[in-house]
């Protein structure tokens, strides 16, 4: 249960609905520019603008022998306040007071510039539309258990744009070639914030237990420290509900070597006797990893992997004659395209 | 040899043994795919073509290169990569016939279109499709005519598609109407340019996917270890932090470098060693051209001074540096005076230190200079990011200000002590604008005060990033190029050699904050997408001040199609005019714009991808 509180504050984080509309109705003047458009007051004299003794007026001095200048050198004086005694050796005739008329004629419009300026265009400029997508296999491993070679999965992907994707995540367990346990989410990501996004979908249960199909909601997201973390709620049917949270964080030990830190934790508020859950806090899993990034995209990895079953979880387990905690060695590969 | 490339007619031979090991070395392109002027496999000549003249045919085509061992359609103009030198007149007035020659089915198809990059000239001979006309289809031709009303270095590009980092791009060189000012004895194009095997829609999408593909220089427990021995582990552990709480990487220069790229000099890679040849004595000059897509280069010639003569085609007061580092899209007229040695190297480093390309010049072909090694690998500092020479130790958990607990005030808690407060003890408190504060331009805020953000940064999931004490920093050569034992270009060397050409005080001012999400390769203006903003607009004749304050951690080259961007020194007066003004991180510059060019026109970031996930505004000038 402890694990509800923590992502009860996620929720609450991430939850506010699409940025702008949040902040419709606020006054903040001096940053409201969407197409941001300062008038400003008519210039007054430049030497108000410049307290520093050195802008002075270049147009009067030659600099072809400033070559030898470095003007990164060149230090602004320690200017407390306006100190218009700096000033005072200034020659104010010398300024160019800024005319209202260009220097350079502006041309008049004919018709035929009027022509060529807006000619008749059918197709649409489009940048920053584009949508792409990403399929991740993050998990595809085996390891030796009790009940034979166990295969193990965690799968992520995305379609769409920057703010609005689809989610697909699977992960799961099968021994023998038969799934034992495991889940495909379909799910509706909507980014809230740069680095969080929230999440509404279904979650279907595959494997030897009841095969049941939850609501899901959830947040995810990379948390400073660039932390990944996963959160989600699920309603199934007859009041059941359930959570998930998953963490995972990379450390590079070089930049090809990279230690993989994962952890999950699953919690059902009712037992499920068919799959083997009792209620409140069920598993929590642990694994290093170590990854080498042949390339990029492909990477195999060996790791250790701990699980542990609590309360009634763990009950089901030992008279299944199971143990409540297994540590095993895994080996798989990392791709994704 | 029968593996079928992507895009390649069929009934084409590949090349031959022979010529792919001549490709990898001079790296040029292998040939025209039966396209006006070229037809079979001729290998592309070192010497770049011209065309000169008033009347020009081009056509847009696709042609096989191998830069890399690996022979890759590219996007050529008349069959070359980059496309023909274009070298016109000014006061004259140039037609050029465009004809979309890409074969079906191309990777970089259908439609194509070419910018003249930095020229004043008709929206409808802008070359944006979707705004300045409809693009050129497959088989069709485009009639560009316009007046040439400037001289200098240009250059030209595709602006329809990814065609820009598949190779459309060529030098566009305007000779003045009268004796040039600027003499010299040799006259070379050195354009610098980013080549990658991968079709550019892909690696746009793999950027998307991961935007941090190519940092393979993330600091590792190896770092942190030597770091704890050599600062201390308190300051090891506070830097950490402050980047951990904004999950970013100081690593993080570019994002796409050498781990992806191939650069290229003139169409060449280093390998191919592109070589000018002069006779001692000769004064030569360099037009240095930026036609990458995505990469910043630093460029020096040990052993030479550079005299920097003009900035984006147009004249400065010349200035003598070691180094110059060019962003995307600009250009650079140097003069040298070699001498003494047989053969010097021109070398060109992509600012993140990941890959170069060299190119000689030498008093006959066939001669080298050593090259030099690449610098080392920068860190970016938090004052580069524009939030202060912080101290370590302070507590930034307040700083991440899209953090979700700051979000309902952004600026809660950004009080930086370690900011030091410049002119007085209240650095800012009655400058709010349009408070009589307008001679300050909205520029001249120094190192201080706190900066302002659009409120459609504010929650923004698209905004990762806000800077928080940004400065002009034209006098600072950037991240990697300070107390390098070279004299480096900087912004406030520039200076152009004629007074303001408008002479008016700015009416108004425009403050645009460049915008991004790493993870999510999403870049914008004020947070808002080229498509979910709103056109910029300007009335015929008016003069405005753009202020650009760079909320990411990336540089960016803001281009302005169509009108000059005159950049304002630190003070607010007119210092130089350019076309692609660069913004460093944390940076917060100004530029005068005059809209004497009606019509419509793109605004963007030329760092290609940047530009293609929006970074982009429509600039809209009516009457």
């Amino acid at each position: 249960m402890r694990l509800i509180l923590p992502i009860g504050i996620v929720f609450a984080l991430a939850a506010p609905s699409p940025a702008r509309a949040q902040h419709e109705g606020h006054v903040m003047t001096p940053t409201e520019p969407a197409a941001t458009t300062t008038e400003q007051k008519p210039p007054p004299a430049k030497p108000a603008e410049t307290p520093r003794p050195l802008a002075v007026d270049h147009s009067t001095m030659d600099h072809s022998k400033m070559e030898g200048m470095d003007h990164s050198k060149m230090e602004p004086p320690e200017v407390t306040g306006i100190d218009h005694s700096n000033m005072e050796g200034m020659d104010h005739s010398k300024m160019d007071h800024a005319p209202s008329t260009s220097a350079t004629p502006i041309p008049l419009v004919t018709q035929a510039d009027r022509e060529a300026a807006f000619p008749a265009v059918h197709t649409h400029h489009e940048h920053g539309t584009s949508v792409n997508s990403y399929w991740l296999l993050d998990r595809l491993e085996v390891s030796d258990t009790d009940d034979g070679t166990t295969l193990g999965w965690e799968a992520l992907a995305w379609l769409g744009g920057d703010i609005q994707r689809v989610w697909l995540r699977s992960e799961g367990e099968s021994v023998d070639s038969r799934i034992e346990h495991g889940d495909v989410e379909v799910l509706y990501g909507r980014s809230v914030r740069a680095w969080w996004d929230v999440l509404a979908g279904v979650r279907q249960d595959v494997g030897e237990g009841p095969s049941r199909t939850w609501a899901a909601f959830g947040v995810q997201g990379l948390a400073p420290y660039k932390f990944e973390l996963a959160a989600t709620a699920y309603l199934g049917q007859g009041g059941r509900t359930a959570l998930r949270a998953e963490a995972e964080y990379d450390t590079l030990l070089t930049n090809r070597l990279i230690l993989q830190w994962r952890a999950e934790g699953n919690a059902y508020s009712k037992a499920d006797p068919l799959a083997g859950i009792g209620s409140g806090l069920s598993t929590v899993e642990f694994g290093a990893r170590l990854r080498f990034e042949v390339t990029r995209q492909f990477a195999p990895y060996i790791g250790i992997e701990h699980d542990r079953a609590f309360g009634n979880t763990a009950d089901f387990r030992r008279n299944a004659g199971h143990g409540v905690a297994d540590t095993r060695v895994v080996a798989g590969v990392r791709v994704w395209f | 040899m029968s593996f079928k490339y992507p895009g390649v007619s069929p009934g084409i031979a590949m090349p031959s043994r022979r010529r792919f090991v001549q490709g990898l070395a001079t790296g040029g392109a292998l040939a025209g795919l039966g396209l006006w002027p070229q037809t079979g496999w001729a290998q592309q000549s070192r010497k770049m073509p011209v065309l000169r003249g008033t009347e020009f045919d081009l056509s847009v085509g696709e042609t096989l290169v191998n830069y890399t061992g690996q022979t890759r359609p590219a996007v050529t103009i008349n069959g070359t990569l980059p496309g023909p030198l274009l070298r016109w007149k000014e006061g004259t007035t140039v037609t050029l016939r465009v004809r979309n020659d890409l074969p079906r089915g191309s990777i970089h198809g259908p439609d194509t279109s070419i910018h003249w990059h930095g020229l004043v000239l008709p929206a409808n001979m802008d070359g944006v499709p979707g705004m300045s006309f409809d693009g050129i289809r497959p088989g069709e031709s485009y009639l560009y005519r316009f007046d040439v009303k400037q001289a200098g270095t240009y250059w030209y590009h595709s602006h329809s598609g990814f065609q820009e980092q598949g190779g459309m791009y060529g030098p566009l060189v305007i000779d003045p109407a009268g004796p040039d000012p600027i003499a010299s004895d040799r006259d070379f194009v050195v354009m610098l340019s980013d080549w990658t095997d991968m079709d550019p829609a892909k690696l746009f999408a793999r950027l998307k996917k991961m935007a941090s593909h190519d940092n393979v220089y993330q600091r590792t427990v190896g770092d942190f270890m030597r770091d704890a021995e050599r600062k201390g582990m308190p300051a090891t552990v506070a830097d950490r932090r402050m980047w951990g709480q904004m999950r970013m990487t100081p690593s993080d220069l570019s994002d796409v470098n050498g781990q992806t790229y191939t650069y290229l000099l003139n169409g060449t890679a280093a390998l191919g060693n592109w070589t000018g040849v002069f006779a001692p004595g000769d004064k030569v000059r360099l037009r240095l051209i930026n036609g990458s897509a995505m990469t910043y280069f630093d460029v020096r010639i040990p052993g030479l001074k550079l005299t920097v003569v003009a900035a984006d085609g147009q004249p400065v007061h010349p200035v003598t540096v070691d180094e110059i580092r060019i962003g995307a899209a600009e250009t650079y007229d140097v003069i040298v005076q070699p001498g003494g040695q047989e053969a010097y190297t021109v070398f060109a480093q992509d600012s993140a230190r990941t890959g170069y390309v060299s190119g000689t010049l030498a008093v006959r072909e066939g001669l080298r200079a050593p090259i030099p090694p690449l610098d080392p690998r920068p860190i970016m500092s938090m004052a580069d990011m524009g939030h202060g020479d912080m101290q370590t130790g302070h507590d930034m958990g307040a700083m991440a200000s899209t953090q979700p607990a700051a979000a309902a005030d952004p600026h809660a808690g950004h009080a930086m002590p370690g900011t030091p407060p410049p002119p007085s003890a209240d650095p800012h408190g009655g400058h709010a604008m349009g408070t009589g504060a307008g001679a300050m331009s909205g520029m001249g805020h120094g190192a201080g005060g706190m900066q302002t953000h659009p409120a459609s940064e504010t929650n923004n999931p698209l905004v990762d990033m806000q800077t928080m004490a940004p400065t002009p920093k034209l006098d600072d050569p950037g991240i990697g190029l300070r107390d390098n034992g070279r004299r480096v270009l900087t912004y406030a060397d520039l200076r152009s050699n004629f007074a303001d050409p408008d002479g008016r005080d700015p009416a108004r001012t425009v403050e645009l904050h460049l915008t991004g999400h790493m993870e999510k390769f999403a870049w914008s203006f004020d947070g808002l997408k080229f498509a979910q903003a709103e056109p910029l607009r300007m009335t015929y004749g008016e003069r405005l001040r753009i202020v650009l304050v760079n909320d990411t951690m990336m540089s960016h080259p803001i281009h302005l199609h169509g009108m000059w961007s005159d950049v304002e020194d630190a003070d607010g007066n007119f210092q130089v005019r350019k076309h692609t003004v660069d913004m460093p991180p944390g940076s917060k510059r100004s530029y005068r714009v005059r809209a004497d060019a009606l019509g419509r026109w793109a605004y963007h970031c030329h760092l290609f991808f940047h530009m293609e996930s929006g970074m982009f505004r429509e600039v809209r000038v009516e009457e």
